[in-house]
Formats: C-alpha cells, sequence, structure tokens
C-alpha cells in the first residue's frame, strides 16, 4: 500500500431518535490508498453511514479526530470545498440507478453534465468525453445508449451509466455503496470488473461496501468487517481462511455451500462483548 | 412548546414506548404517541392545532361564553364601536359581534364537519373502487369526477344551492357535491401505487374477496392523504360556505353565519368598520388555523413528504 | 401433486407484448421441495404468481391433486396453498400488527379458536408471544418474515410457495429463516416449490432445481447433479461459475443467453 489517500481516526455518528440517541458508528479508524478497500457488515453495521459520513451526505450527527483525504480535512471544510471534492476527487456511486438518475434526460446528457460540472469543457467536448466513456464501461451502441433515457436501459445497463457518470471527472477515490446487490450475478461480476480495471488502470482508490462477505473476499485486497458500528476484524483477501473473529467466522459458516450438503445451517450466535471489548482500537 | 410526557405519570413514556405491547389497544395508543411527538415538534403545526382547539371549544361553550345566543337586538343600542361593553361592538339592529362571532363558530364547526363526514367516505368509495377494480368501473366513475372537477367550486355550488333552495342544510350539499371529487382522485392516485404491493397479493392468496381488500387493506393505506387533504380543504370549504352566506344563499337570518355578517357589514363599511372586518378575520383565522394544522399532519401521515418512516 | 403444463404467459398487448413464460411443464410430488432457479426477468416468480392465482392471463393447465384449476379459484383452495413473499417490509400492511395480520386469514376461512391458533402460529416460528401487538415496523427483517410465514401456515396449508423469501435478508438471518424453512417441512411434510436467483440456496431447500432463462425452461436437475457433476447446459455452467465469487479472467468469458 501506498501514502493513504483517506485516513479516517475514531469517527462516529449518532442520530437522535425519540427512543433516544442511536450510535450507528462508533469510533472507527481506518485508511485507504490506492487499493480496493471492502467494508463488510449486516444491515445496522454502520457500513453505509461510515461511506455517507466521508462525503459529509448523513443525516445524522458525525465527529472523528481526523478524515483527511490528500492532505485536506474534511471535518470543518467549508461548502464550497466539499462541493469540489464531491463528484470531482471522491464520488459514491448508489445501489439502485433508477433512484439516482434524472428521469426526464437522456443518460447520455447526464453523463456529459457531470463532466461538463466539473471541468470548462464544451458541449461538443463533454459528449464526445460521454461517449468515450460508455465504451470504457463496455457499453457496446454508445452512441444508441448516448440517446436513451433512464427507464429505456435495463439494472445492469444504468448501473454502468451511474459508474460512467461517477468516473468521467476523473475522481481519486470512489466509495460504491452496495453498487451490484440490485443486479444479476454474472452482470454483477460485470459490473465489479470494471470498477477493478479502472482501480488498476488509473491508480484510483475503492471503498467497496457490501454485506456479501463471500463476493468481497473474492474482489477487494483488504476487508474491514464491521459489526454494531466497530471494526471487528480487518483481513487480507486470501486470508479468509485466517479469520479469528467469531462474528467474521460465523458469517462465512452461515452461507449455504454448494460444495456440501447440510441439513441445517450454523446459526450465528452474537456476543455482546464484541462491542466493549474493541472499543476505539483500529 | 413542551412534551406532555414531562409532566405525566412516570410509567406513562415507558408504556407508550415499550418495545412489547400487550395489547391492541396500547399497540395503537403507542403509534399515535409517536406521531403526536413528531407533530409536537412543529411548532407552527401546534400554532394551527391551538386555533381550531379554541374554535371548537368557543363553539361548546358559546352558552357560558356569551350573554344571550347572539340574535337578541337591541335597536337603541345599534352600531356600537368596540368598547368595554361590546368588544367587537354591535351591529345594525344592535346585536353584540363578539356573542354573534361565538356563536357563528357553532355554524362554521357544523358546515366543515358534516362536509368532512359525507366527503371522505364518499371519495374513498369512489377512489379506491375505481382505482383497485380498474377497467371500466374506473373509466366511468373518473369520469364522472372528472364532470364535477370541471366547475368553479362557487359557482357549481351556487347552481346547487339555486336548485335546492337558500338554507345552510343545502349549503352544506352543494359544498359537498363539489368538494367530493378531489378526494376521489387522491384516493385514486394512493390505490393505483398500492394496489400491486406483496401486502395486498398476500391477502389475495389468502382468499380476501375484493370488498374485503379494499375496505381493510387499501381503505387504511388512503385514509391519512385523504385526511391531510380534507384539513387543507377546510380553509376552501369555509371561504365556499362565507361566499354562499354573503350572497345570501348560505344560512338565513338571523343565524350568526360569518359570510352573512360580513354581507351586511359591508354597507357600513366606511364608517363602522367593525362590522364586516371582525368576521373577515375571524374567517382569516380559522382557515389559516386549518391550513397550518393540515400542513403539520401532511409531514407526520404522508411518508413520502420527507421525514422518517 | 402439482403439475403444470405447456404454461404460457404474456403481458401486455400488441408491439409491447412480453412472452414472460413460454411453455414451462413440470411437477411436482407431495412432500418434495422443487426450486426454480433464474436471473431476474427469466420468469421464474411469474410462474409461481400463476400457480398462486395472481396473473390473470395464462395458458396451459395447473393440475393440483388431480383437479385443473379454472380462471376463478375456490376459496377453499386458498387453505391448501399459500404463498411466502419476497420483500418482508413490502409483504405485512404497514397498519396493521401482528395479530391482526395473523387472525385476517382466521375471519376470511371462518375459523375459530383464533386466540389459540395465533399463539401457537407466532410460537412455531420462533416469535413468542410478546410479538403479537407490535407493528411490522417495529421488527427486523427476519422477524417480519417470520411473521410472513406464520400466515402462510395458520390456515395449515399442503403447499407453500415461496419467492425468494430470504433476499432481502442478512446472512446470518438468512440462515434463520432457511433453517426454520426446513424444519416446518419436515414437521408438517409441506411441499415447497421456492424462487430464488441464488443456486446455493435452492440447492440447499430443495432436491429437484429447473433452471429458467427468458421465460424458458433449459433443463431439470437434482441438486445432487448441480453439486457433483457439471450441467449440462452452458447457461447453467455460466451461473454456476458466477456463483462463486469475483475471477477476473472467467469474466471475460462471460456470454449471453437467448
Amino acid at each position: 500500500m501506498t501514502t493513504p489517500l483517506l485516513s479516517v481516526e475514531n469517527l462516529s455518528v449518532s442520530f437522535d431518535t425519540p427512543k433516544g440517541v442511536v450510535e450507528a458508528v462508533r469510533g472507527i479508524s481506518f485508511e485507504v490508498g490506492q487499493e480496493r478497500l471492502g467494508i463488510v457488515g449486516e444491515s445496522g453495521s454502520g457500513k453505509s453511514q461510515t461511506g455517507r459520513a466521508i462525503l459529509g451526505l448523513t443525516p445524522g450527527r458525525v465527529s472523528a479526530d481526523r478524515i483527511e483525504f490528500d492532505g485536506i480535512d474534511l471535518r470543518n471544510a467549508p461548502a464550497r470545498t466539499m462541493r469540489n471534492i464531491r463528484g470531482r476527487r471522491i464520488s459514491m456511486i448508489m445501489q439502485d440507478p433508477r433512484y439516482s438518475l434524472n428521469p426526464v434526460m437522456t443518460v447520455g446528457w447526464q453523463i456529459a453534465e457531470a463532466y461538463r460540472v466539473h471541468t470548462n469543457a464544451n458541449r461538443r467536448e463533454a459528449k464526445q468525453r460521454a461517449l468515450e466513456m460508455l465504451v470504457t464501461v463496455r457499453i457496446r451502441e454508445p452512441e444508441k445508449v448516448y440517446g436513451l433515457y433512464p427507464h429505456q436501459v435495463s439494472g445492469g445497463m444504468g448501473q454502468r451509466v451511474m459508474i460512467a457518470m461517477m468516473l468521467i471527472p476523473g475522481p481519486d477515490l470512489i466509495i460504491a455503496d452496495e453498487p451490484t446487490s440490485a443486479l444479476d450475478v454474472t452482470v454483477q461480476l460485470q459490473v465489479l470488473a470494471i470498477l477493478d480495471d479502472m482501480v488498476r488502470d488509473r491508480g484510483m482508490g475503492l471503498i467497496f461496501i457490501s454485506h456479501d462477505l463471500h463476493l468481497v473476499s473474492s474482489f477487494c485486497d483488504r476487508i474491514l468487517v464491521m459489526y454494531g458500528g466497530q471494526i471487528m476484524e480487518v483481513l487480507d483477501t486470501g486470508a479468509m481462511h485466517r479469520a479469528e473473529h467469531p462474528y467474521t467466522k460465523g458469517l462465512l459458516n452461515c452461507l449455504p455451500d454448494l460444495a456440501r450438503r447440510q441439513e441445517t445451517l450454523p446459526v450465528l450466535e452474537r456476543d455482546a462483548d464484541w462491542l466493549l471489548s474493541r472499543d476505539g482500537a483500529p | 412548546m413542551t412534551n406532555p410526557p414531562a409532566t405525566s405519570a412516570p410509567g406513562l413514556k415507558e408504556w407508550l414506548l415499550s418495545d412489547t405491547p400487550q395489547s391492541a389497544a396500547q399497540a395503537r395508543c403507542q403509534r399515535l404517541y409517536l406521531a403526536w411527538l413528531s407533530f409536537a415538534a412543529n411548532p407552527i403545526a401546534m400554532l394551527g392545532l391551538a386555533i381550531i382547539v379554541v374554535l371548537v371549544v368557543m363553539a361548546a361553550a358559546a352558552p357560558l361564553l356569551t350573554g344571550g345566543d347572539g340574535t337578541e337586538q337591541t335597536l337603541s343600542n345599534r352600531l356600537q364601536p368596540p368598547s368595554g361593553a361590546h368588544w367587537f361592538g354591535t351591529d345594525e339592529l344592535g346585536r353584540d359581534i363578539y356573542d354573534r362571532i361565538v356563536w357563528g363558530a357553532r355554524i362554521t364547526l357544523y358546515i366543515v364537519g358534516l362536509v368532512g363526514i359525507i366527503v371522505v367516505p364518499v371519495g374513498l368509495f369512489v377512489g379506491t373502487v375505481a382505482g383497485y377494480v380498474g377497467g371500466w368501473v374506473d373509466i366511468i366513475l373518473m369520469r364522472v369526477t372528472d364532470i364535477f372537477l370541471a366547475f368553479p367550486r362557487l359557482i357549481l355550488a351556487l347552481a346547487f344551492v339555486a336548485v335546492l333552495g337558500p338554507g345552510l342544510e343545502n349549503a352544506v350539499l352543494a359544498i359537498a357535491l363539489t368538494t367530493w371529487s378531489p378526494f376521489a382522485r387522491i384516493a385514486r392516485a394512493e390505490t393505483l401505487t398500492i394496489r400491486n404491493a406483496e401486502h395486498i397479493l398476500a391477502a389475495k392468496v389468502q382468499g380476501a374477496s375484493t370488498a374485503r381488500i379494499i375496505l381493510h387493506h387499501v381503505t387504511p393505506l388512503c385514509l391519512s392523504s385523504v385526511i391531510v387533504r380534507l384539513t387543507l380543504d377546510m380553509a376552501g370549504i369555509i371561504l365556499t360556505a362565507a361566499g354562499l352566506g354573503f350572497l345570501g344563499l348560505g344560512a338565513q337570518p338571523p343565524l350568526p353565519e360569518w359570510g352573512a355578517m360580513i354581507s351586511t357589514g359591508r354597507q357600513y363599511m366606511l364608517d363602522q368598520w367593525w362590522l364586516a372586518t371582525i368576521p373577515g378575520i375571524a374567517i382569516l383565522t380559522v382557515s389559516m388555523g386549518f391550513n397550518l394544522l393540515g400542513d403539520g399532519l401532511r409531514d407526520v401521515l404522508d411518508p413520502r413528504s420527507g421525514g422518517s418512516s | 401433486m402439482i403439475k403444470v403444463e405447456g404454461l404460457e404467459i404474456s403481458f401486455g398487448a400488441g408491439a409491447n407484448q412480453v412472452h414472460a413464460v413460454r411453455g414451462a411443464s413440470f411437477d411436482v410430488a407431495r412432500g418434495e421441495s422443487f426450486g426454480l432457479v433464474g436471473e431476474s426477468g427469466s420468469g421464474k416468480s411469474t410462474v409461481l404468481r400463476a400457480i398462486a392465482g395472481l396473473v390473470p392471463n395464462w395458458r396451459g393447465a395447473i393440475i393440483i391433486d388431480g383437479a385443473a384449476l379454472g380462471r376463478k379459484r375456490p376459496r377453499a383452495l386458498h387453505k391448501r396453498l399459500q404463498m411466502v413473499f419476497q420483500d418482508p417490509y413490502g409483504s405485512l400492511h404497514p397498519r396493521h400488527t401482528v395479530n391482526d395480520i395473523l387472525k385476517e386469514p382466521l375471519i376470511i376461512h371462518g375459523m375459530d379458536d383464533r386466540e389459540t391458533r395465533i399463539l401457537k402460529a407466532l410460537d412455531e416460528v420462533g416469535l413468542g408471544a410478546g410479538y403479537r401487538f407490535r407493528y411490522p415496523h417495529q421488527l427486523s427483517g427476519g422477524q417480519r418474515q417470520r411473521v410472513a410465514i406464520a400466515r402462510a401456515l395458520i390456515l395449515d396449508p399442503e403447499i407453500v410457495l415461496l419467492d425468494e423469501p430470504t433476499s432481502a435478508l442478512d446472512v446470518s438471518v438468512q440462515a434463520e429463516i432457511l433453517n426454520l424453512l426446513t424444519r416446518l417441512r419436515q414437521e408438517r411434510r409441506l411441499t415447497y416449490i421456492m424462487v430464488s436467483h441464488d443456486l446455493a440456496i435452492v440447492a440447499h431447500l430443495c432436491s429437484r432445481i429447473a433452471v429458467m432463462n427468458r421465460g424458458a425452461f433449459i433443463e431439470e436437475m437434482s441438486s445432487d447433479q448441480l453439486r457433483t457433476g457439471t450441467p449440462e447446459h452452458g447457461y447453467t455452467r455460466q451461473l454456476l461459475l458466477a456463483s462463486k465469487g469475483y475471477d477476473r479472467a472467467a469474466i471475460d468469458q462471460f456470454v449471453e443467453f437467448d
């Protein structure tokens, strides 16, 4: 790993509800370089809130000792700086493209516009770049797809369009929050291959947030396993079988395995001690 | 605005927020309480609620708040400006305007209440049936709705009153006839979004009849947006009623209807301003109260307009 | 027990017509557990919904215990055939408590002893009486799916249709729900037809599996065949490969099947 692009120290996110304060993220710390970092956890583990807190996109209260991106402190950055960073330097890909694309604009126009917002390119240059970008995300007939509206493209193609839109300003870091969960397995892998190539060819950093430990372990370089707003364990890919934390082991075991027949699946037993003992640990 | 639980018994809040309700009644109370909490957090909505509460109290306690029933004439006392004896002055027949405003609250509530009671079931019925059954039923019901929607409300109400004859009951009927159509539209739109929801399919798989699905599954989900629309429409209903009263087609003299009061006060506008102004302020305040209440209710009840669901 | 023959389903009309299911045929024996696998748009859920009576226009034959189903279904049939839906957040009415939800089928079919039956159903799916008066929003995804399963079982059906019952759940909860479904099938001798996009889940719960693509049945095999031998059809092999995780080299070999 080279010098970190982003470093986060002691990040917490909390929400006020009628029943009191809920802590979604409790003091986690990590660094991301030019690599594929996976954040894995079940619902309520705080994985999505972590991704959003980095970009200041969570409605909750965020506190941290440090959120530093390429020498810039994101904690108290003025709104102007944050706008410049969001999209141009750090992009975010959400789960369902249908909610993230504007339904009344063609997808091509939206990609071109994403480019024009962050550069001073004219319309023709932007269109040219957008078409190139569609080729990069392996859309077969870019000219045709450029003129389609979001409801006319399939889920897989919509997610590729989203990725094209997020990649066109040339960000240094991508935060992908369950970018493929709504897609079929084969399409899912094809979309991941695009992200993978981007990281490799352009030296980007990728934070890949997912509930699917199986998928993340085959895709990412390093994995943070989150539970209850804390990091349970940090694993290198390939070292999954050396996972030590009972939570990680439990997650791996409770998946049905195609290779062998089981009558009943092992059930994950949660332990309250997991949260207390590791408070504030890296 | 502070929340009531601060002052209530210590066990009540736990009972209301408990994760394991013990009875259906407790579960319902809990839901109401949470809705109330988010409603009470909105001071503007609470202002609206306060205005409506004052209106209801005025109407209920009218005999206690006034000396008469607002119709006694004291001709020697006519056109008195506001004073200690007559807070809002007296009108051209020497009737106390304060008394008439207080008694008029009953008429206003009578109109909006009755219109609501007629309009909500009719609108819900037409809308949910059209939306759920679809096909020809939908086309016919919606074209009828469109006809009623096409006319300006006051004009149509005028036409109905002209046919039915002037009077308070007929004014209510006329307003109801001109008000139900948007409710049918809303209920239909809401029904279309939920008719293919999995919980409706689940009810079908259990063998529930169409009538049962509409009544037990679709209607409760349409109810909140219809109620929100009703409170927002209350202002319009009050103004239409006042308009009919103003034109002499609503409540008949000597009933202290606010619109009719403005109408007669108009002749004295330049010299005795209070005759028309005071009922005008009353109409304005109550309309505003319903509107603010409706806005607040929408934030609480309508899951689509922000907030947590 | 269930026999489906030459099932054809299309939606829409004219140029926009979508042929969702093209000639599906299979049969399921009593007490068997049958799986339908495919990607989105393969028509697998549509087949299930046609059996449940939720699709108005279908051609072909659906036969249950020798009796062919028509357009209109007798109420008694609903007692024998129940369904669990994919989305536990959408399949429970948001304004009904668990008690209301479980009481509904009992009212529809005029069954008495409601109190006992509701408590027994809650107990069977591993939820205590403490959950009886909660609203769906007060339950986790797994608890909601347990309520949905309790609702399907409270009428004591013979056949349960499962439409991706765990795809919206966390993996640890998925394991619990799959175990529950396995246990209930053994205890009550239920017949399952399950739809899923996940080969591993179908292979875990079902003994026989049919693979669907673009509305057509591609091949049928036992789950042991899927486990051990390689499936015959290229499409199934590709699905199997994809379910093994990310492999950059393999992805470039993916093709589209028509």
